[in-house]
């Protein structure tokens, strides 16, 4: 039975910058829609976005998000386990699915005219899935193999873990989106099903179409197979523990033998992309690049690779996409005969200097010029563009948000990175880790 | 310069077709390419495949190659490494460069707005590199860095030990990034022995996609190459799979082994590659569910993924496969692999299971085709396999012709359970190595 189809519809949104074609809808449910038009391929992506990721679990199930996600490619009342990516496959099709912090999502590439197939069984899926015992005993397998796989037979992405449970005091970014061992061993199907039927909700998801297709046709066919799925009444408003002001530097040292070398990494406290607030997040993506982007041109890289030869590698990172703060990195890999200690403290010259001395303005114009052709070789990703939105949408931003972005990039100005880079480069707000092959290292 | 150009329809499943018009041009300077038009977005993306690659190192000298490779960003013409990148980046475009075993590649993407200032510089980079001593010191450290953390990595450890036992003295045998002491002795003169060596024009395959034309794209491949020499080093000699059935565990201390598992394979231009191609789908590859990822993972929750991969290399072929699984479950999918390998053999595959096969892979044929790098990238390696421009018509008619009966063929004869060789890193509980 279809519902009362209202739709809203917002016009076309040709981008100025960008040239990508966007039309959004919004159906009576509640659910969003995001359609990117690309003629060049008769190919489609088609993906559907929950807002509920790792970090919106409950207390003692850390990890269910990503389990559920196994678990979706399981039977429903119409498919059998299994069915929905063989048929996929059988249309000459790939698809998959991810879980992040902030959300989980699915996605189906195939030929454009089997669009309709896609949303029929990604629509099924949302309210119709049927698990066993015996799923549910066999994919916790699976999910701990996989935490084997990229965690625990990695000394890296341990020490990864570690920095960012020391990072986070008080919100679910301290928790692995995988999640910790001991609570995925225990994950059941009530675990799997509550978080399950409150999320995987049309009101709580946003489906994003990308490539040959015309957006009146994708509405109607949302309309069809999305649109007729109840919104869910109870979900919750999205809210989670908020960071205190961190007001003291913590300090951690992780010792494994699998390390090869010694290395040292700082993450300070940032602000992420908010909705109609991107600047100090558009300042930040040039303080990465300005302090450890390029080591042929960066702060870090001219004077750790370069001048004094202290460091193999150096590097900066930001992620500016987060619904809650984020986090702004550096790393240095100390050269032969280099001990951390002088590594950070060489580090931390770098540092102070940078805050000390003018902006090498010849440097943020490289960087304006890369970020402004990063948009047009984005052009022929279409795949990546769909990624843009769907993650947007989960994280807090509007539409609006991500067609202002590019723009908001090009205005960044020299004092916009200082000031920014005063407020975020505080070790008062930075957990620093020493990754070491053994204690004597640290020393 | 203009020879012949022609459209491609992609027939894709029913009703859609993608096209992909591939040009064959030769440049006024003599040199080939593939050209693929597209004006809509203003950058072009070129691809470079020069053959031999690391399996060229002169004796004595494993991973100059690799370290010339990367040396290549790190100062030519009048710039040094800082001045070079700065310029790079000041133009936006990209240059990546890098080498395994048989080739040694180059993938660029520039601005159409900039285009002839980026080619100047990757043309200077690829003709005149300087490698200065300290640009040298300092990209060896990284090698060397890389090194050793490839000593400490399980997948890294069990690669190292499988080809070393298979391939012996021959390149194949050893990483393409050296060892300590090799990497530490190379000097200079060796990195210009190593371009020399590899970067030759009778050895370059170049594709182009995206904004230019056969005319602006013929007088951009001569400023870019024509200036290289001709003749690079003598290529390898043709070497055998020399592993024989069994296993070899190699101690770690770490949660979960890896396993790399493989006999040998199938020549790429055997007549029978298609039906190898379609049953290593079936027994490991993408696609729908495969065998072992059916029995290993979703019956047994055993393993995050197991893959298998026909490795058709310039003078060797193997049939390989990959899983981890933890320590005490190790065993058990060694056992499942071999019992499968087996059955795969003697009973062979279905007739469904090669209809989904088919379907899957004529299918996602045309999906390939998505943007400028991809296509640049499949044209240069149509180019290496020597296939002709309209390989890409047929090609789905190659593996639509493939019978039951000749994959099963092919399944009897190149799937030998009894040669398996695993090697496996990690305390693999009740697996020890075989004599």
């Amino acid at each position: 039975m279809r519902r009362l189809i209202a739709a809203l519809c917002l016009a076309a949104a040709p981008l100025a910058a960008t040239g990508e074609e966007v039309t959004t809808f919004t159906l009576d449910n509640g659910m969003d829609v995001v359609v990117i038009e690309d003629h060049r391929a008769p190919v489609v992506v088609h993906m559907v976005w929950y807002r509920s990721g790792s970090a919106d679990e409950p207390p003692g199930s850390s990890g269910v998000a990503h389990f559920l996600e196994h678990l979706l490619f399981k039977a429903t009342d119409t498919m059998e386990s299994g069915e929905l990516s063989e048929v996929v496959a059988a249309n000459g099709g790939s698809d998959n699915a991810f879980t992040s912090y902030d959300y989980t999502a699915y996605f189906q590439r195939v030929a454009a005219d089997r669009l309709e197939l896609m949303m029929r069984m990604e629509a099924d899926r949302m309210n119709n899935l049927r698990l066993t015992e015996e799923d549910i005993v066999t994919e916790r397998n699976v999910i701990l193999e996989e935490r084997n796989q990229r965690t625990e037979n990695n000394a890296g992405a341990l020490a990864r873990e570690q920095l960012r449970a020391a990072q986070y005091l008080n919100h679910r970014y301290g928790l692995p989106i995988i999640g910790w061992k001991h609570e995925m061993e225990s994950l059941d199907m009530q675990d799997a099903l509550s978080f399950y039927d409150l999320y995987y909700s049309p009101n709580n998801a946003i489906l994003v179409v990308a490539g040959d297709v015309e957006p009146q046709e994708v509405l109607t066919l949302a309309e069809t197979y999305y649109g007729v799925i109840p919104p869910e009444e109870h979900l919750p408003e999205r809210f989670r523990p908020e960071e205190p002001p961190q007001t003291a530097e913590r300090r951690l040292t992780y010792v494994d033998p699998r390390v090869s070398q010694p290395y040292l990494t700082r993450s300070y406290l940032a602000p992420e992309r908010d909705a109609g607030a991107q600047e100090d997040a558009a300042a930040l993506v040039y303080l990465s690049e300005l302090l450890g982007g390029s080591p042929f041109t960066s702060a870090l890289g001219v004077a750790l690779q370069f001048d004094s030869q202290t460091a193999v590698y150096s590097g900066a990172g930001y992620d500016a996409m987060s619904l809650d703060d984020t986090t702004f990195n550096v790393t240095v890999v100390p050269a032969e005969g280099v001990t951390l200690s002088e590594a950070e403290a060489a580090m931390d010259q770098v540092i102070a200097d940078f805050l000390a001395n003018p902006i090498d303005l010849d440097q943020m114009e490289r960087i304006r010029t890369q970020l402004r052709a990063s948009e047009i070789y984005a052009l022929d990703d279409v795949e990546g563009i769909a990624r843009r939105y769907g993650a947007a949408l989960t994280q807090g931003l509007t539409i609006e948000d991500v067609q202002a972005w590019p723009g908001i990039l090009q205005a960044v100005s020299a004092e916009d990175v200082k000031a920014v880079a005063e407020k975020v480069l505080q070790r008062r707000q930075s957990v620093t880790g020493w990754i070491v092959p053994s204690e004597e290292e640290a020393l | 310069m203009f020879r012949f150009a022609f459209a491609l329809f992609l027939a894709l499943a029913s009703t859609a077709r993608a096209e992909v018009e591939i040009q064959e041009i030769t440049s006024p300077g003599g040199i080939d390419a593939w050209l693929v038009e597209e004006h809509s977005i203003p950058f072009v993306a070129i691809e470079i495949h020069f053959d031999g690659g690391s399996a060229l190192d002169l004796p004595g000298k494993r991973g100059a190659t690799n370290l010339m490779t990367g040396l290549i960003e790190e100062g030519s013409g009048d710039m040094d490494a800082r001045a070079f990148q700065s310029a790079r980046e000041a133009l936006a475009a990209s240059y990546e460069f890098d080498v395994y075993d048989d080739g040694l590649t180059v993938s660029a993407r520039f601005l159409t707005e900039n285009r002839d200032q980026a080619v100047d510089l990757l043309r200077q980079a690829l003709v005149d590199p300087r490698f200065d001593q300290d640009a040298l010191d300092r990209v060896r450290a990284q090698v060397l860095s890389g090194i050793a953390s490839d000593e400490k990595n399980p997948n890294r450890i069990a690669g190292r030990a499988f080809y070393s036992a298979a391939f012996g003295d021959h390149p194949y045998g050893t990483a393409d990034s050296g060892t300590v002491e090799t990497v530490t002795g190379l000097t200079r003169d060796d990195m210009f022995d190593a371009h020399r060596n590899v970067l030759v024009r009778d050895r370059a395959m170049v594709s182009a996609v995206g904004d230019i034309t056969a005319e602006d794209l013929g007088a951009l491949i001569d400023t870019l190459l024509g200036d290289l020499p001709e003749g690079g080093a003598p290529l390898p000699d043709r070497v055998d799979f020399g592993l024989t059935g069994g296993i070899t565990v190699v101690p770690y201390d770490t949660p979960q082994s890896v396993a790399l598992f493989g006999h040998s394979g199938m020549e790429r231009d055997d007549e029978d590659f298609f039906a190898a191609y379609i049953l290593n789908t079936i027994l490991g590859g993408n696609g729908p569910q495969s065998i072992l990822m059916e029995e290993v993972r979703e019956k047994r929750g055993l393993t995050y993924g197991i893959y298998t991969y026909l490795v058709p290399k310039d003078h060797t072929e193997m049939w390989l496969g990959s899983v981890a699984s933890a320590n005490d479950r190790m065993a058990d999918t060694v056992v499942l692999v071999q019992a499968e390998w087996q059955r795969i053999a003697e009973e062979g595959i279905t007739q469904d299971q090669l209809d989904a096969a088919k379907t899957y892979l004529t299918g996602a044929y045309p999906l390939r085709f998505d943007g400028n790098g991809p296509i640049a990238s499949i044209m240069v390696g149509m180019q290496v396999q020597g296939l002709p421009t309209d390989y890409v018509i047929h090609r789905n008619d190659y593996i639509n012709a493939v019978t039951l009966e000749d994959v099963n063929r092919v399944a009897a004869e190149y799937l030998r359970p009894e040669a398996l060789h695993f090697t496996i890193v990690g305390q693999p509980v009740g697996l020890e190595s075989t004599q």
